[in-house]
């Protein structure tokens, strides 16, 4: 990947950051934790891999993504806001009585949101669903699913992984975001789904392990994807929780709970300095 | 007379899903190993490249079938009634019924004329939990030709269906040249004057029997097809509240939560009167052989007469 896109990528990844922290803060709720860890995941997404059009949000052929971790809402609607899909001043509605934007993404409220989810290991069905489809349809476009490494504790991740290898969807990708933190404590601790990739594996798909905040192994394994044939792709991404605010970093208490005012200005100072920094010195 | 033709409005569904694909390009088919059964393998087996088979996997089928209405397939979701209503309930409830997909869940084995697989098979419950999601209609047809009417007004009616099917053959008392369907829309089989038998599913033509026996000895019966229990008819069931005074119920489900309690609902908010429930007790089914099992939960027109009677 070029300086250039690498350093335009990294500035959308901290601007999603950025909506993420309003759109959290005036909620006075929400899940800053696996939201942060997952903003370079969309603006990977949404500004080099999907086929999207934000005036045209239902655009026949457009690529779906199904945010199957739905409480890390704040991060997709950051990104779509960005994008175009509506205004960035509406990212301080969220969670507020008469916002489209509600706790957890709601296709038939929100531009861009291809699938309502919230209650973990329901979107990489209805993912399953869409990649299906598009098979069936003789369509060109591709399905991504975003899941947390928590969420796979819930069968359902697995009659769904069963699914798609059987069919053979070779249009879906799936990213599970393995920041290793759950609300009761780190996913070991909790309910361990290791090892991931192996389980995948078994379960006939092709998996491909990156570090989440690299936009290198990012392009190289969505590349990767799209030549895989015959089975699905998997992207287990070791990602940090929290990532790019550093008090919220690896810290479990960020999964559900909201900054306050003054941690409202402390990571925003923080984010902006990122921005500047991307500005000035041209990437990493 | 001619011996009445039985048919189990499982058989009516899979025939019917047959008609459809010849009309509907994006209709397609999930089961959960359960095609022989549910009849979807009449499906299967003339339109294959329309039919995928989810496993023994209900919560992922109902999921799959979302993704697929949210890409503007008409779909088919099949199963037992307890693994579709009963397993996959919060599936149907979030990622079907809360963005009001295009799913028609197709729910065979209803009830305890499941027969000899006894308890865990027999739903007696899914009325209840459908008739609480937003948006979720509910169709329990009585006869093989309402059940064909009820699986073709589903797949054009745009957002999720839940239709009640039958393991048991059961008499086709509908005339299929005559009958129509529609949606939401009770159908007087018989007037009366004196109580209203309001019935759904199998149970209808239990109280249409009910109410020929009724008649020989002076009670004037009024019987009331309820096929449609979401959203329900409120008018007709006012209007026999209004006129009969008195109203019975009957169904092949607990007694909380289905058709007694939808029709005890709008009696009490808009006319109140005497309202009995005749359905299962609030207890698990047994294994035996269906007929018989009816007979044993009450579900029989015999059983109907004697609650009538009661009521008189």
């Amino acid at each position: 990947m070029d300086a250039t896109t690498k350093k335009e990528l990294m500035k959308i990844a901290c601007k999603i950051r950025m909506g993420i922290i309003e759109g959290t803060f005036h909620a006075k709720s929400g899940h800053p934790g696996g939201s942060l860890s997952i903003a370079e995941d969309l603006s990977y997404l949404y500004w080099r891999e999907m086929n999207v059009d934000p005036k045209n949000p239902k655009m026949k052929n457009r690529d779906r993504l199904v945010l199957s971790k739905g409480h890390t809402a704040p991060a997709l609607y950051a990104a779509l806001a960005l994008k175009g899909f509506f205004p960035e001043g509406e990212l301080s509605s969220l969670r507020h009585i008469g916002s489209m934007l509600q706790g957890h993404p709601d296709m038939k409220k929100v531009p861009g949101v291809d699938m309502s989810t919230g209650s973990l290991g329901q979107g990489i069905s209805a993912a399953c669903g869409m990649a299906l489809s598009a098979k069936i349809s003789g369509d060109s476009y591709r399905t991504y699913a975003i899941l947390g490494d928590g969420e796979i504790e819930e069968g359902q991740v697995w009659e769904a992984a069963m699914f798609a290898a059987h069919y053979k969807l070779d249009n879906l990708l799936a990213i599970v975001d393995n920041n290793n933190l759950q609300i009761d404590g780190t996913v070991e601790e909790v309910m361990s789904p290791y090892p991931i990739p192996e389980k995948f594996a078994a379960f006939g798909w092709h998996v491909i392990s990156i570090d989440a905040h690299n936009f290198d192994e990012i392009e190289k394994a969505f590349e990767e994807a799209k030549t895989i044939k015959g089975k699905p792709t998997v992207i287990v991404q070791k990602s940090i929780k929290g990532k790019g605010v550093s008090f919220m970093e690896n810290q479990v208490g960020w999964h559900g709970s909201a900054p306050n005012a003054e941690q409202y200005e402390e990571a925003l100072k923080e984010l902006r300095e990122t921005l500047q920094a991307l500005d000035e010195k041209g990437g990493e | 007379m001619p011996e009445i033709k039985k048919i189990a409005t499982r058989d009516s569904y899979g025939n019917a899903l047959v008609e459809l694909a010849k009309e509907i390009d994006n209709l397609v088919v999930l089961d959960a190993d359960l095609a022989a059964a549910t009849k979807t393998g009449i499906f299967k087996k003339q339109v294959p490249d329309r039919f995928f088979d989810c496993g023994i996997a209900e919560a992922n089928m109902m999921g799959v079938a979302a993704g697929m209405a949210a890409t503007g397939m008409t779909v088919f979701a099949s199963s037992f009634a307890m693994f579709a209503a009963g397993r996959a309930f919060e599936i149907i409830r979030n990622s079907i019924g809360y963005p009001h997909l295009n799913v028609k869940i197709g729910a065979t084995h209803a009830g305890i004329s499941v027969g000899e697989d006894g308890a865990t098979h027999q739903c007696n419950e899914d009325i209840a939990l459908m008739r609480t999601i937003p948006g979720m209609a509910i169709i329990n047809p009585a006869d093989d030709v309402e059940a064909r009417a009820a699986v073709r007004a589903a797949a054009f009616y745009d957002g999720p269906v839940y239709l009640r099917f039958g393991r048991l053959a059961v008499p086709v008392f509908n005339d299929p040249d005559s009958y129509q369907f529609e949606l939401g829309k009770g159908i007087t089989l018989r007037d009366g004057r004196d109580v209203s038998i309001i019935a759904t599913g199998l149970m209808v033509n239990e109280a249409r029997m009910a109410a020929e026996e009724l008649s020989r000895e002076g009670i004037d019966a009024r019987v009331i097809n309820i096929h449609t229990i979401k959203p329900i008819d409120r008018e007709i069931i006012v209007k026999a509240a209004k006129e009969t005074g008195k109203i019975l119920t009957v169904e092949e489900h607990n007694v909380i939560g289905g058709l007694g309690s939808a029709v005890a609902e709008v009696v009490s908010e808009e006319c109140p009167c005497l309202v009995k429930r005749l359905g299962v007790e609030d207890r698990f089914g047994v294994s035996g052989p269906a007929v018989d099992l009816l007979k044993l939960f009450g579900l029989s027109a015999d059983n109907i007469v004697k609650r009538v009677k009661e009521m008189m």
